[in-house]
């Protein structure tokens, strides 16, 4: 084994993407315990800085190509890209991080290398000198233990999954720049344009949904306008705490659901509805505020991995499925919520 | 415009997939073609509706596969294609994609390969960018919708920063996801004419392949650990607290 | 014996499940509750081939089989009788009368289209003052040169208003010593003149569906639509009988099913005294029956439908079948409520909506207490079925996918 990690950073237009730096966390603790070093490749176009910022995340070495044909990111020259500096760095093992990109490119360079990918590992493990790692099959319902018998060993990390590393910015480097790896005109596919995501989430498929109940139009400390009538003030109040709901929602990349109550009682309509006459939902995480917990929402949304519900009354059936309980108020806790996490995730 | 859909016959997604003495079960649920290979099978034939040529479903498997491609021969694909092998038992993802371009590069004047975003048993999601690696071919990868813009091929794809429009030259591979469009139901016509299709098989032999070495394996499979659910009621002095509290452990769960 | 489905017909009953699963269970709840059919149904059913999904394909059809049918009809009924209401006027009442008593040229002119689902078909049996007592009808067809003049008002008939042509038993000879012998069969086109229909409302179930009232006052139809002979109306009924029983049959079956899915589900979820309902003995048994009658209807109706692909005579099954699993449906709807709790009682969950569409199977086509009647008829020796003039088709894959 030549105890070397090479760590594929992921980043749009320079950003680097926050699971890039867990990647390079977990190459970082490889590399420690296989007692090597761990280099990190990077492409695109004005990235010396995302190269300089890889040296604060624990790289002891970084490529990058830095070549207006690499703006955009496109699967063809960044997998040769990849798969050329593994070729001569010849790490063990080479990570990437699970997203839309890495995915692809991992599985393109385990082509190139005439080795191995095991895509989305959610732990790994070094055991004797052997790497094993886990990951979820079935679409969650099994965990199956992987390994790959030939080098490098092809990863990619799942999100979250590791921590981020310490921005360290005493340790900094020199990088490496290479050459793009394709002549343009080579490259078969051209990127036409990008637009920024519009919309929300759809419920289908969220692996966040953030519901309101009945208990989401019940601030008293509002005070609606003048000129609507008492059905007209109970939805405005409720589109009040929707906008809550919304908000944190926003923050954590969910979906909007509701309750069989929100809905007939006209907040919100029926296709976000979760429940027993609405949609069944299994996301990773539901957060349910201003929700009792009655059999026909529960049989919506039960099979949820972490459940959190905010409610007044500590005696909603709802907090004997939860993981975590508010009682409280959830025009009280939803704002600083919403806060908490955005200063957590970078938001 | 000749289209391959790479298809995989899995147990039903509401199957109680469990282990047991380390391998896995499903119980009697029934085996069925991979949902995300539906919307492909779809996005071909519509494109075939407005193209013309032929669409062939493929699957690499056992031989009892044939029934997922039955259901593609019923949706309306015009041709289908198994290939098994015994030394493909166990495969990795690498040697199926090798398999699959080896099968392709046999069928012939194809010029786009369309595969579904992941396989619901393996949850692989990258044997259509595999594929297209050992074709050397491009990959257009998690398609929302596609369009032929001649002689390219322009897909929309969604990426974690939003839309992106992405044009290829052909032959290509393109792996799509549900936004596409609601796979057909077979029609009685297709049903009628795939329960009575013979579908040829292809071993390694036939397709010029020696029996591949594989790199990864699973040594173990588990039932995931039962999880008692313990609840624990969050509080604090301030709703700042609290709300402080609540997002250190719900991050600690680690399911964002 | 081979009691497996053929891999086809495994194929019409996933892809008939799926379009009742996604197209109907979303919408179903409202408009039952509207009291009104969905206006995508039967284009969407006629688009699928679903309305002529066991007719030769010269004839417009799909050239399936008679179990096909059948389990098309279980799986419409699982998501909604209205559904399977649909089919059996339409294929089971009207269609596969004529394909057993059509002349070639009534089948051109009515088989075709309605195969095709461009028309939508009905049957016009029932009176305001005739239900099981048929002989007792009002109706009458008086022969004038070469045409008829229909009177009479037909009342609960299943797509009164939504279909284009009916299938109307009348009387032709009012002199018969028997009064069964004077009935004649026509096809009317419900676009002819003097003829008047509307909706009937207010029904305790099948509110998703289209039940009416058709009128005739002097309406003339040519001598060609006539179907058969003249006195053979009463035959030609209970023979189109033997096939919307047929339906009935299969449709009850996947209602048993719904019902007994839904508890199970409700069962496992629900918690009282500790631990989940399915624990309690007394739920275990309403599910071992739901289980038993299950099984036992699905044997029944495909055995009649295998009878029917081999052409043998199948009255006295199909008529068994009818009885069992309709009864069996509003029993196991009653336990699948009764499972439910208070639940069960509220249209948050469906299976009241099944309770309330059960009933109805246990009247119409034969109340349960005729189809007692029939059976004791059989096994003394008081009834027995003498060949018909004309018998309905045997299933040939061949022929009936030739174009």
């Amino acid at each position: 084994m030549s105890n070397k990690v090479l760590v594929y950073i992921d980043h749009f237009h320079g950003e680097v993407l926050p699971i890039s730096w867990e990647s390079l966390g977990v190459g970082r603790k490889l590399a420690d315990e296989l007692g090597g070093d761990v280099a990190v490749v990077i492409g695109g176009q004005d990235v010396k800085d995302a190269a300089n910022q890889a040296f604060h995340y624990g790289a002891d070495q970084v490529y990058y190509a830095d070549d207006s044909s690499l703006v955009d990111y496109r699967p063809e020259p960044f997998a040769s890209l990849v798969s050329q500096i593994a070729r001569e760095d010849a790490p063990d093992v080479l990570l990437f991080p699970t997203t839309t990109r890495g995915r692809e490119l991992a599985g393109m360079c385990a082509i190139d290398l005439n080795s191995g990918v095991l895509p989305d590992v959610t732990a790994l493990e070094v055991q004797d000198g052997k790497l094993t790692a886990t990951r979820p099959v079935y679409a969650g319902k099994l965990i199956a233990t992987v390994v790959c018998d030939s080098t490098p060993q092809i990863i990619t990390t799942r999100g979250r999954a590791f921590d981020k590393p310490e921005l360290d910015a005493s340790r900094t480097g020199e990088p490496t720049q290479v050459d793009a790896p394709l002549p343009a005109d080579d490259i078969q596919t051209q990127v036409i344009e990008y637009s920024e995501e519009e919309g929300g989430v759809s419920l289908n498929d969220a692996a966040v949904i953030v519901s309101g109940g009945r208990g989401v139009s019940s601030n008293p400390n509002l005070t609606p306008p003048e000129d609507l009538d008492e059905k007209g003030a109970e939805i405005w109040r409720a589109q009040q705490g929707f906008k809550l709901v919304g908000d944190l929602a926003t923050v954590l990349g969910a979906a909007v659901g509701a309750s069989r109550a929100a809905v007939d009682a006209g907040y919100i309509p029926y296709d976000q509805q979760v429940g027993q006459t609405g949609r069944v939902v299994s996301p990773d995480l539901y957060i349910a505020c201003g929700i009792s917990g009655a059999i026909q929402h529960l049989a919506g949304m039960r099979t949820s991995k972490v459940i959190v519900a905010i409610n007044k009354d500590p005696d909603a059936p709802i907090f004997k499925l939860a993981r975590y309980g508010v009682v409280g108020d959830l025009f009280q806790i939803l704002p600083p919520l919403t806060e908490a996490f955005r200063s957590r995730l970078d938001k | 415009m000749n289209i391959v859909v790479c298809i995989k016959q899995v147990p039903d997604s509401a199957a109680k997939v469990m282990v047991e003495n380390g391998q896995v079960t499903w119980g009697d649920a029934p085996l069925v073609m991979n949902p995300w290979d539906e919307y492909a099978v779809e996005a071909a034939l519509l494109l075939q509706e407005e193209q013309g040529g032929d669409v062939t479903v493929l699957s690499v498997g056992g031989g009892d596969v044939d029934e997922a491609l039955k259901i593609g021969l019923a949706m309306g694909c015009n041709n289908a294609i198994l290939v098994t092998d015994p030394a493909l038992e166990r495969a990795d993802s690498q040697a199926t994609a090798r398999v699959l371009a080896a099968a392709i590069q046999k069928i012939g004047d194809v010029q786009l390969v369309f595969c579904g975003k992941q396989a619901i048993d393996g949850d692989m999601g990258v044997t259509a960018a595999q594929t297209a690696r050992v074709l050397g071919w491009p990959i257009l990868s998690l398609a929302s919708s596609i369009k032929m813009e001649e002689p390219l091929i322009r897909v929309e794809r969604t990426v974690e920063e939003g839309r992106q429009v992405v044009e290829g030259n052909l032959p290509a591979v393109v792996s799509v996801v549900k936004d596409i469009a609601e796979p057909r139901y077979p029609s009685f016509m297709g049903i009628r004419k795939a329960s009575r299709a013979t579908i040829p098989v292809w071993t390694l032999e036939d397709l010029g392949l020696e029996a591949p070495t594989f790199h990864v394996s699973w040594p173990e499979l588990n039932n995931p650990p039962v999880q008692e659910v313990t609840n624990e009621i969050i509080t604090g002095d301030s709703p700042d607290d609290v709300a402080n509290a609540l997002a250190d452990k719900i991050l600690g769960e680690k399911v964002l | 014996m081979d009691f497996n489905l053929t891999e086809e017909q495994m194929m019409v009953q996933n892809m008939v499940r799926d379009f009742a699963e996604k197209e109907i269970t979303p919408i179903i709840k409202e408009y039952d509750r509207k009291q009104e059919m969905a206006p995508f149904v039967l284009p969407r059913m006629a688009e699928l081939g679903i309305l002529g999904i066991c007719l030769p394909v010269k004839y417009g059809g799909q050239g399936m089989d008679y179990i096909s049918l059948g389990l098309a009809c279980e799986e419409l009924e699982a998501v909604d009788s209205t559904l399977r209401v649909v089919m059996s006027v339409h294929m089971g009442l009207n269609s596969m009368g004529l394909i057993q008593w059509g002349t070639e040229d009534q089948k051109q002119r009515f088989l075709v289209p309605q195969a095709r689902g461009d028309k939508i078909a009905c049957f016009g049996l029932t009176e305001p003052g005739a239900g099981s007592d048929v002989a007792a009808m009002d109706s009458t067809a008086r022969r004038e040169g070469e045409s008829y003049v229909i009177n009479g008002e037909k009342m609960w008939i299943s797509l009164a208003t939504k279909a284009h042509n009916v299938l109307w038993i009348a009387r032709t000879d009012p002199e018969t010593n028997d009064p069964h012998d004077g009935l004649s069969a026509f096809l009317v086109e419900l676009d002819r003149e003097g003829i008047s229909r509307g909706d009937i409302h207010g029904k305790l179930g099948v509110r998703a569906g289209s039940t009416g009232w058709i009128a005739c006052q002097d309406v003339r139809v040519p001598l060609e639509n006539r179907i058969g002979e003249e006195g053979e109306g009463f035959k030609i009924a209970m023979s189109c009988l033997d096939n919307g029983r047929y339906t009935v049959a299969a449709g009850a079956t996947g209602l048993i099913r719904a019902c007994l899915d839904e508890s199970v589900s409700y069962a496992q979820e629900r918690n009282a005294f500790g631990r989940e309902i399915g624990k309690f003995q007394l739920v275990q048994q309403k599910i071992a029956h739901m289980v038993q009658s299950y099984d036992a209807a699905r044997l029944m109706y495909l055995q009649a439908g295998w009878m029917k692909n081999q052409g043998i005579r199948n009255s006295r099954q199909t008529s068994l079948a009818k009885w069992f699993a309709t009864d069996a449906s509003f029993e196991a709807a009653s336990q699948a409520v009764q499972i439910h709790g208070a639940y069960g009682y509220s249209d948050e969950y469906n299976v009241e909506r099944y309770l309330r569409n059960s009933k109805g199977a246990v009247i119409y086509e034969g109340t349960s207490e005729i189809h007692q009647l029939i059976q004791a008829g059989y096994a003394l020796g008081y009834r027995q079925d003498a060949p018909l003039r004309k018998e309905l088709p045997t299933y040939d894959e061949q022929a009936w996918r030739e174009n």
